[in-house]
């Protein structure tokens, strides 16, 4: 199989890789922008409303109007804020979560995907960098409500991230591997199937990890807006908002991509083509955490943490146990 | 080693904040994300209504009251009326009464319909506030097609009420009240027993039966406490002794209760609109009443049953066609006063939640 990690560094050889990664960068940006578009019709139909259906056929050029409209906004510093923090906190926040879509497997062929062997590990270690942006962000506005925001948002997702982690080890001990590629085609051979049989514990772990890692409904916290109006980027304008905004939305879809290469057998599946398939296992991910958006209310901010601590990464500790003893007796 | 020092924080909540109901201010010192004190601030939607009134005829101060707690004006029109009537002891005709009884529990149907989704949006749940909006529109359209308005309805009259039911009106809201039930089940069912709703109100904010009373809290926060007290019951005005009814009261007096007693209220207010359909007489909307008001001199108080609590008026007259001074009695002010109580040693994310749940309507609390 053709793989750009064994090929010679020649000046063609580059050349096509960079063109590789800003198609997919390009396609990605699409997608995430249509996901905005995805999310308001699902919310809306969920809520007897319409949704957008101005802009374009059916409203599908609303998520366009929008970021063209943010592009457009005057991008303003507040008086008082840390300049410099302030400016390059959202670029921190915002390169991370493209650069995990990288080690993503998107198709059987995965000719654009960085076949790294530590997969797992190097995607949730760049995804805490984005923490920083998140707190930097809230701290340079010199806003109370962005501080906030920010430092909830900063115990929130290192308390989340931990047993995220956790239930990601028990794929890794059934796939000995890191590598998101091997762990899918691991996938189809394995005698249970998909991972998300034998790992039920480790996935329902993941997701719940997974929605508080993304702020999303019920653990929308650091930007409740009934609380702290905005949270961290209350402060922020135009094209730095958006960053927040595609932030948050590239990382909607970048671990729905990874629930589904972990626990629903990636590109895997009969007659259609695999990144159909792809395509429609993360969606479904995708629909579940907009339908959990639709639907619950918010946690309170002092059982937020007990439930990390207490609940997820003991239940994600005796899943790692658990998928030890089945595979020595197994 | 230097000790770490840390200090208190002063955070402004409001006017402008999405979830403070209106143009309220909130100025709360944190220390960490701990209330340490709150200092609620009023008076930023303050129109002067009872200065005005003292300027105005009795009927001109009615569409004044529309504007008072506007999610609930047909009984804000009601307490005016009621106190003049009855400075004046005037005769008010059976259809009458019966049509003022239909309109004002429909609309406090309403009126806590919108508390129960403006809650749970407050409480991040964003789609209960989108469904009870679509059987709130439908008592505004019933509202609109009795008196031409959706939300500041000036629908009564010293004496009676304005308009009768248009043709078909009365079968209307018959219609209406299966499918108000109906919906009510479902709401419930969907709500009351979500966990995180649950952790989020249940012994939250809790106001005893002694502080209730001694901060004077009226309607559902005085409810909520086990207070048997309803000025419906109490002091039954207009023709409320005709109609089988219970007062809804809580245990805990928490936010659950007070949220809980507003569900159980519209099921009463429904049973009390369906009665008063089956035994609505036929005859005249409007009494003799005599061209120009004049109330006798003297001062003069009444109150009912609001929404939010009592809703009094106070009229001095000095017999003349426009009242001397006039009080109103405004439950969400009065209501407000427990909230810096129960505040103190709250975190910040419950503030929303126990903010929510006292039920306050700008336009009512500054007048």
């Amino acid at each position: 199989m053709f793989s750009w990690q064994t090929q010679p560094l020649t000046g063609l050889n580059f050349i096509g890789m960079v063109i590789g990664a800003v198609v997919v960068l390009a396609i990605l940006l699409l997608v995430v922008m249509y996901l905005i578009f995805f999310l308001r019709k699902v919310v809306a139909w969920m809520q007897n409303r319409i949704g957008p259906n101005r802009v374009g056929p059916w409203g599908l050029f609303q998520s366009m109007a929008d970021v063209l409209k943010l592009l457009l906004k005057e991008d303003i510093v507040p008086a008082k804020a840390d300049r410099a923090l302030f400016l390059v906190a959202p670029i921190i926040a915002f390169v991370p979560a493209f650069t995990v879509l990288a080690v993503i497997p998107y198709t059987a062929g995965h000719i654009f995907t960085a076949g790294l062997n530590i997969g797992v590990l190097f995607y949730i270690a760049l995804s805490s960098i984005t923490i920083l942006g998140i707190v930097l962000g809230g701290w340079a506005s010199n806003n109370k409500y962005s501080l906030v925001g920010g430092l909830r948002s900063a115990a929130q997702m290192i308390s989340y991230e931990i047993p995220l982690g956790m239930s990601v080890l028990g794929v890794v001990m059934l796939a000995g591997s890191l590598n998101l590629t091997t762990i899918v085609q691991q996938q189809a051979t394995d005698r249970f199937g998909w991972y998300i049989i034998p790992q039920i514990i480790g996935f329902v772990v993941f997701m719940i990890a997974a929605v508080a890692e993304l702020n999303q409904t019920p653990f929308d916290l650091p930007e409740a807006e009934s609380e702290l109006v905005a949270g961290y980027f209350t402060e922020y304008t135009g094209f730095r908002f958006a960053f927040y905004m595609l932030t948050e939305f590239v990382y909607l879809f970048a671990i729905s991509a990874l629930a589904t290469t972990l626990f629903l057998g990636g590109w895997l599946g009969p007659w259609l083509p695999s990144w159909l398939w792809f395509a429609i296992k993360t969606s479904a991910v995708i629909f579940f955490m907009f339908w959990l958006r639709a639907t619950m209310p918010r946690l309170r901010v002092d059982k937020l943490m007990g439930f990390a601590w207490k609940v997820l990464i003991p239940v994600a500790l005796f899943n790692i146990l658990l998928t030890g003893l089945l595979s020595l007796l197994v | 080693m230097e000790t770490l020092h840390s200090e208190e924080m002063i955070l402004n909540i409001g006017p402008q904040h999405p979830s403070t109901h209106g143009v309220f201010r909130l100025v709360v010192t944190i220390d960490g994300e701990q209330i340490v004190a709150a200092d609620p601030v009023v008076g930023y939607l303050h129109r002067g209504t009872e200065k005005l009134a003292e300027s105005l005829q009795y009927t001109q101060i009615i569409p004044y009251t529309d504007r008072l707690d506007y999610v609930a004006a047909m009984l804000n029109n009601y307490a005016l009326v009621h106190t003049v009537e009855y400075a004046m002891d005037l005769e008010i005709p059976e259809r009458a009464e019966y049509l003022r009884v239909i309109v004002m529990e429909l609309n406090r149907v309403a009126s806590h319909l919108l508390f129960v989704g403006a809650y749970l949006l407050d409480l991040g749940a964003m789609s209960p506030f989108l469904y009870v909006f679509q059987e709130r529109e439908m008592i505004v359209q019933l509202f609109n097609e009795i008196c031409g308005a959706r939300l500041t309805y000036n629908y009564m009259r010293v004496g009676g009420v304005k308009w009768d039911a248009p043709p078909g009106w009365l079968a209307k809201v018959r219609d209406f009240l299966p499918h108000m039930r109906e919906k009510l089940k479902m709401y419930d069912a969907l709500i009351s027993g979500n966990e995180i709703f649950l952790s989020r109100v249940r012994g939250m904010g809790v106001i005893t039966q002694e502080e209730a009373v001694a901060y004077s809290l009226s309607g559902i926060n005085l409810r909520s406490t086990g207070l048997r007290f309803d000025l419906r019951k109490k002091r039954p005005y207009g023709i409320y002794d005709k109609f089988a009814f219970d007062v809804v009261v809580g245990q805990n007096g928490d936010c659950f209760d007070r949220y809980w007693c507003h569900f159980l209220e519209m099921e009463q207010s429904l049973n009390i609109v369906e009665q008063a359909l089956e035994s609505i007489p036929d005859g005249p909307v409007l009494g003799k009443v005599p061209k120009l008001i004049r109330i006798p001199a003297g001062e003069y108080y009444t109150s009912i049953e609001g929404a939010r609590g009592e809703l009094g008026v106070y009229i001095v007259s000095d017999g003349k066609d426009k009242p001397y001074r006039m009080k109103l009695r405004r439950p969400s002010f009065v209501n407000l006063q427990i909230l810096s109580k129960l505040l103190i040693g709250q975190n910040m994310a419950n503030m929303i939640a126990i903010l929510g749940a006292v039920d306050i309507v700008l336009g009512e609390v500054d007048a």
